[in-house]
């Protein structure tokens, strides 16, 4: 009767499983430092140009759609409130993730499956090296260290996209105004809430990719499969995390 | 690395009744049951699909048994773990049936990465350098004549050639069994007749007992009839009377069940049809 739920709830115990897994190994021997490095180049700084250019157009439409709303309320000198607050607590680590969701784990998915399929991965086992700790591990801590920094800076670019429309172009306030305002207005409940969701989204980015990467079968097209459903499965999860986390964060 | 020159007689790998399921109900392999004993070479041989790689990676410990029991070196792993495990496969070599090169590393560090990575060759808790393992590497690059290519990647190389880097990979730990799956599956006549003079050449230097699998029955053939003399260099016809010749045996494999397992006379003389799809010089059935 329940056969339906039997493969999600699988796939879900494999995840925690190969959660569990990847965060131990970080603290074991041996570890592959050099892995780690080159992920973080592929993941933080490859992303660097598009997440600075995704984050400046955050702030700058948020900041033309609120004018309108604001001048209604003659309120026009909050919109940096509105915007540091929007941002930093759900939009630039949201569209972040998302933007790395569909960079990286589909890169991660696609990658490993292939490894997957040329029998890569037996061949590791089969030579001595755990491919969770040698794969997975570098792929998580990459993703849990850049992502985070990617969000600050997403946000930071946005906020400053934000004061672009606000102060040169729409004359809505003055700078000084502008930044007091955002900065003053973000309390340490919106700090925690736009850290702790950029992490999470790490883990599932990277845990994502990993394990649909790991568990392709059937060739080329597998791997075709596997990329995309790894993009499919990180983006709902991601709104389903950020969903929670800002319910839990609202009752506080 | 030291080799072991006096190697017993004992067996080497054994499957007592092993199946294995996957998600469908029909097994993928049915109550297998076989023996190699050291300096034995197995041909297995049967259709696309009929379960030898799954067979393969079991004695790997790459899949676990659904049911039945596995010894490597006279040691029960069934029911050992990953850990375990690793210490039980850095005595066996292995060529994958996709290759497994991998593809981000050179020629030299692909050789060198069971060296490298096996706890066994760590000395003091430290992993060997690739300076210090680079002769080893070197003397089997030069072995299957691909001595020239250590800092090449995978991709600049040939099918065949990249059959020959796996071989290297599996023998540099000088391994006391060999699994080769299809070494010769996708390459010309005259590419995959090298590849099996390579493996009789390596049977000769080394002694090791492997398992071959394969579609062409040219290969079980000339695995079965041929030896390499080294003096001059060269593979020569196995008279009729040696003992050599007991050394080979044969196994067809069909929908996950053992449906053979004999000498290449005996494979001549079935008339199973399946199983005389895989000899060189098939019966004639006579009614
Ligand atoms: N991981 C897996 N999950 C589910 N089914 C599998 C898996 N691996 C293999 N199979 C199935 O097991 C059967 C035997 O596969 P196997 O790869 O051993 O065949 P093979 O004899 O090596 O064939 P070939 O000569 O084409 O390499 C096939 O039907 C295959 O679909
Ligand atoms: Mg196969």
């Amino acid at each position: 009767m329940l056969d339906w739920l039997k493969s999600p709830i699988l796939t879900f115990q494999e995840f925690v499983n190969l959660a569990g897994r990847a965060s131990l190994n970080a603290f074991r021997r041996p570890f592959y430092g050099q892995d780690l490095a080159l992920q973080m180049d592929t993941i933080g700084v490859g992303s660097l140009p598009i997440t600075v250019l995704i984050g400046f157009f955050s702030g700058v439409i948020m900041a033309l759609q609120m004018s309108r709303a604001l001048s209604q309320y003659g309120a026009t000198g909050q919109v940096g409130q509105i915007t540091a607050i929007t941002l930093v607590r759900e939009m630039g680590p949201v569209l972040t993730a998302l933007l790395i969701a569909g960079r990286n784990a589909s890169g991660i998915a696609s990658e490993l499956g292939s490894m997957k399929v040329s029998e890569q991965i037996d061949a590791m086992r089969a030579l001595g090296t755990d491919p969770v700790k040698k794969l997975v591990t570098p792929r998580l801590l990459a993703m849990c260290i850049t992502l985070p920094l990617l969000t600050i800076i997403a946000d930071f670019v946005g906020i400053v996209g934000g004061y672009m429309v606000a102060v040169p172009l729409l004359r809505l306030t003055t700078g000084s105004q502008y930044w007091n305002n955002a900065w003053r207005s973000l309390e340490y409940n919106d700090i925690a809430q736009g850290l702790i969701k950029p992490l999470l989204f790490a883990f599932i980015i990277a845990l994502v990719g990993c394990l649909y990467g790991m568990r392709t079968s059937g060739g080329t097209q597998g791997v075709g499969r596997a990329t995309t459903q790894a993009v499919v499965v990180a983006s709902v999860w991601i709104f389903i995390v950020t969903a929670l986390v800002t319910r839990i964060f609202v009752n506080l | 690395m030291p080799r072991n020159e006096a190697k017993e007689h004992r067996c080497i790998l054994k499957f007592e009744e092993v199946s294995v399921y996957f998600d469908q109900p029909d097994p993928v392999l049915d109550r297998v049951s076989f023996e190699i004993w050291s300096g034995e070479t197995r041909i297995i041989l049967g259709a696309a699909g009929s379960g030898k790689t799954v067979m393969m990676k079991v004695a790997l410990g790459l899949l676990k048994a659904t049911s039945g029991r596995v010894s490597v070196m006279g040691q029960d792993v069934t029911d050992f773990d990953e850990r375990q495990w690793y210490e039980v496969r850095s005595h066996i070599g292995v060529l994958f049936q996709e290759g497994g090169l991998f593809d981000s590393l050179t020629i030299e560090e692909n050789v060198a990465y069971p060296l490298l990575n096996q706890a066994r060759f760590m000395v003091g808790g430290k992993k060997p350098t690739l300076d210090t393992v680079r002769p080893d590497v070197q003397e089997a690059l030069n072995f299957v004549e691909l001595g020239n290519t250590l800092n090449k990647f995978p991709s600049e190389l040939s099918g065949g050639m990249r059959r020959r880097v796996g071989i290297a990979r599996g023998s540099v730990a000088d391994p006391d069994l060999f699994l080769y799956d299809s070494p010769t599956a996708g390459l010309d006549p005259i590419t995959a007749n090298t590849i099996i003079a390579l493996l009789i050449k390596d049977r000769e230097m080394r002694n090791t007992t492997a398992a071959i699998i394969t579609h062409r029955f040219q290969d079980g053939h000339l695995l079965a009839n041929f030896r390499y003399n080294p003096e001059k260099d060269r593979l020569e016809r196995l008279p009729a009377s040696s003992p050599l010749r007991e050394k080979t045996k044969f196994m067809v494999m069909k929908e996950g069940r053992l449906v053979f397992e004999g000498r290449e006379a005996e494979l001549d003389a079935s008339l199973d049809p399946y199983i005389s799809k895989f000899s060189m010089h098939p019966a004639k059935k006579v009614s």
